[in-house]
């Protein structure tokens, strides 16, 4: 029997979070984090509440605190995650909690929508598409793979700190994704918006991003690129 | 609320660069001082080394790093921790004050820099 740990908070009608426990009989299958909590909904207590939808890693809804790792829970393994046969889920850290492990994403999207994430380019748009050199799509590749599951943000302290401020990585891996793309022309108005102490700047280093991407993207990899593109245009 | 009003060159890119090249330079110095005192000073020699204008400049370098390297530094730590985010309005209060008497010790360190290699 596996020892499920699992964050319960209902702000309408609990003091304070708690974690509760279940007792889950695998059958010694290696399933995923998420066909566990799927058990304990059906089998133990229907009120668990999480989000879910595509089950294979593409959607990023279930993005989990998973044994100390942020992660998804439908594409970790439990043969990954268990230690000592005890599987702890909580919800994703820094961000208030809707409900037990649903958190409020509103900040995470504030800041993806403050690097303006679409395509800007204002010359007449050619008849079928606008075309890219192989080698000027190939410098996207890393990039657009991003689901946006807020497992890399929500495992930043420089965006626990400063999450009104700081883009996160989540939002500068998609702000390099436009600076990269031979077809935006906003270049400049883009850099222009990231020049400050917190929003690029508050990031040290710390890779907890790319330690726990879902999709093994390396947004600090593109906060590099960012810094060498503000330092080109300054100097 | 944090705003970069109190950061040492308002500027994300200028602190972050600043911070960088005075880092090389405090390690330079200190090396230097480090290589000084391992192979043996006396006072005279310390002294004939402090009076030359190319130490005098090292050292005023040096101190101008240390104080932009201390100030970029802690007003960063400060705007991490010590907020109305994670200490609620106090925060608002003890941020600032903090700030201050980073920046009034530092500004006394300098000034004390220059006049004992002047004075």
């Amino acid at each position: 029997m596996l020892q499920v740990s699992v964050y319960r908070f209902n702000p309408e009608s609990d003091a304070a979070p708690q974690m509760q426990e279940y007792q889950v009989e695998t059958g010694g299958k290696d399933l995923m984090v998420l066909d566990v909590l799927e058990m304990i909904k059906a089998e133990h207590d229907a009120s668990v509440t999480y989000r879910r939808s595509c089950r294979e890693g593409v959607c990023g809804s279930d993005g989990l605190n998973i044994n100390g790792k942020n992660g998804l829970a439908c594409i970790t393994p439990l043969s990954d995650a268990v230690k000592k046969n005890k599987l702890v889920i909580r919800p994703l850290p820094g961000l208030p909690v809707v409900r037990d492990l649903v958190v409020d994403m509103s900040l995470f999207y504030a800041q993806y929508e403050k690097i303006e994430p679409y395509l800007q380019n204002n010359s007449p748009a050619p008849a079928i598409e606008r075309l890219q050199t192989p080698e000027d799509r190939a410098k996207l590749d890393g990039l657009y793979e991003c689901i946006l599951c807020a497992c890399c943000s929500t495992s930043c302290p420089s965006f626990w700190w400063n999450p009104d401020r700081f883009v996160g990585p989540a939002g500068l891996l998609q702000a390099y994704r436009f600076l990269a793309d031979s077809r935006d022309q906003a270049t400049d108005e883009r850099l222009a918006k990231l020049d400050d102490p917190f929003s690029v700047f508050r990031c040290h280093g710390i890779q907890n991003c790319v330690n726990v991407c879902p999709k093994g993207l390396n947004p600090t990899r593109a906060i590099g690129h960012i810094r060498t593109m503000l330092l080109n245009r300054a100097a | 609320m944090v705003t970069q009003v109190t950061s040492f060159s308002r500027n994300g890119l200028s602190d972050w660069l600043i911070q960088r090249v005075s880092s090389l330079i405090l390690l330079a110095y200190f090396l230097f001082i480090g290589v000084q005192i391992a192979t043996g000073i006396d006072y005279n020699s310390w002294r004939a080394l402090h009076d030359t204008t190319a130490m005098k400049v090292f050292t005023l370098l040096a101190i101008g790093a240390y104080v932009s390297h201390a100030w970029i530094g802690l007003w960063t730590v400060f705007t991490d921790y010590l907020t109305e985010y994670m200490l609620g309005s106090i925060g608002n209060v003890v941020r600032p004050v903090l700030q201050i008497a980073v920046v009034l010790a530092l500004v006394v360190y300098a000034i004390w820099v220059i006049q004992v290699i002047w004075g």
